[in-house]
């Protein structure tokens, strides 16, 4: 009997702002029969306790993710550019505020 | 320092970990991962056995947080007064909640939730046995909170460092929501106790009931419990039944010396050579029996849980055609 319709509604990824000034940051999931839905289940479900300020809900399938496979190609650029980093410079320790 | 020194360094420093290599393959990096305490995440490559222990174990675990909704709410309507009304509610609630997030952990493996529904109401899934003991007094709605609950706390701190970075991120957010839970129950048995002779009669009746089925929560002793050891190498499992059955035995016997209580096993007392409490032998036989489906309660918890989703059905559906409705709308074509 996997055809209730729960079965069917969207998964949807829910991001939450804990306080002004952060933040929003992925706190879990839910299923919900549309964006409103998803809002409300959000609010009862991830802010019980004045976790939040604000909320986004996202369908899951709007994502889109990089590739665990491809992870050391993916983000290979930047593991050569050490001079983006301020410690590639040698500067004299007592050259104050640098 | 040559600057392409720095760079084959840095380059190297940099490789995400999780990140198969040409030198290593995927087993030996999900190896290296949990070895080093590092998380799993969802997208991750893992063993089989790995995702369906997991599976298995979470899925378990929200069942129990599920069912474990009913005795309490037992409760809800007689609680007795507004105040105990109110906590009640939000501690069911709150089970309801953890029931949800551990879903949500179980979905990342590739886990269907109405599946898992499904699953639990055909009686194919277990939850914790402590659920299939009735809660007769409002003196079980503290006690639950203390032992129960306690016992909970004991199980799932450690989890919160388990290898799989979603099921450790819920048992975070549960566990600092089971701190409420354990200290009302422990808070409403001190009220009880202030109160008249009968309250605490009725207390100390309440923990004479849920004592042993407490212990029980640990599950089989360590020599009974054949994949302890590979879970733990995985790292989804952090401390073995006994250990954490001990933890728990300890930390107890002062809470019901503060309470006034007296926890039912003669044999329990502190053993000062091994710096721990030495406990009787638990009745494996009723903790086999409950398990396989004959304690007081299971056919009502499932029985129950099967109505609340077939009775959920149309509210389920009502919603289903109104987002139907509303997205038909707003795809017509504005006038």
């Amino acid at each position: 009997m996997s055809t209730t319709p729960d079965a069917t509604w969207p998964l949807y990824e829910v991001f939450v702002r804990g306080k002004r000034g952060l933040n929003h940051v992925h706190v879990g999931s839910l299923h919900a029969p549309d964006d409103r839905m998803a809002l409300h289940n959000a609010r009862n479900l991830y802010t019980r306790r004045n976790e939040g300020v604000s909320i986004w809900v996202v369908r899951a399938d709007a994502i889109t993710a990089s590739s665990p496979d491809e992870k050391d190609p993916f983000f290979a650029p930047a593991g050569d550019k050490v001079y983006r980093h301020p410690t590639f410079y040698s500067i004299p320790d007592d050259v104050p505020h640098l | 320092m040559t600057v392409s020194d720095e760079t084959t360094r840095l380059a190297t420093a940099s490789t995400p970990d999780g990140a198969p290599t040409p030198e290593r393959g995927p087993e030996e990096v999900f190896e290296a991962t949990v070895a080093a305490e590092g998380r799993i995440e969802p997208r991750d490559w893992m063993p089989e056995g790995y995702r369906k222990t997991l599976v298995r174990q979470i899925a378990q675990h929200a069942h129990s947080e599920i069912i474990g909704m009913q005795p309490e709410g037992n409760w809800i309507l007689r609680a007795p007064s507004l105040r105990r009304k109110a906590i009640l509610l939000a501690k069911v609630q709150d089970e309801a909640g953890h029931g949800l997030y551990l879903y949500s952990a179980t979905e990342t493996l590739g886990v269907d939730r109405t599946e898992l529904t499904e699953k639990l109401i055909d009686s194919r899934q277990k939850y914790s046995s402590i659920f299939n003991y009735p809660t007769l007094t409002f003196a079980d709605i503290g006690v639950i909170g203390w032992l129960v609950d306690g016992a909970a706390i004991c199980n799932q701190v450690p989890l919160c460092r388990s290898s799989y970075g979603p099921y450790a991120r819920a048992m975070v957010r549960i566990c600092k929501e089971e701190s409420f839970h354990q200290r009302q129950g422990f808070e409403l048995l001190m009220t009880l106790m202030a109160g008249t002779d009968a309250q605490r009669a009725m207390v100390q009746d309440a923990v004479d009931r849920w004592w042993w089925p407490s212990l029980m929560m640990f599950g089989p002793a360590d020599g009974d419990s054949p994949n302890t050891q590979q879970s733990m190498a995985w790292r989804i499992k952090r401390h073995t039944n006994d250990e954490l059955r001990q933890r728990f035995v300890d930390m107890t016997v002062p809470q019901a010396a503060a309470l006034g209580v007296t926890l039912p096993d003669p044999a329990l007392a502190w053993n000062d050579e091994r710096q721990a409490h030495d406990f009787g032998e638990i009745d494996w036989a009723e903790f086999t029996a409950v398990v396989k489906g004959a304690g007081p309660c299971n056919a009502q918890r499932i029985a129950h849980r099967r109505a609340a989703h077939e009775n959920g059905q149309w509210v389920r559906d009502a919603a289903s055609a109104y987002a139907a409705k509303h997205a038909d709308r707003s795809e017509e074509p504005a006038a």
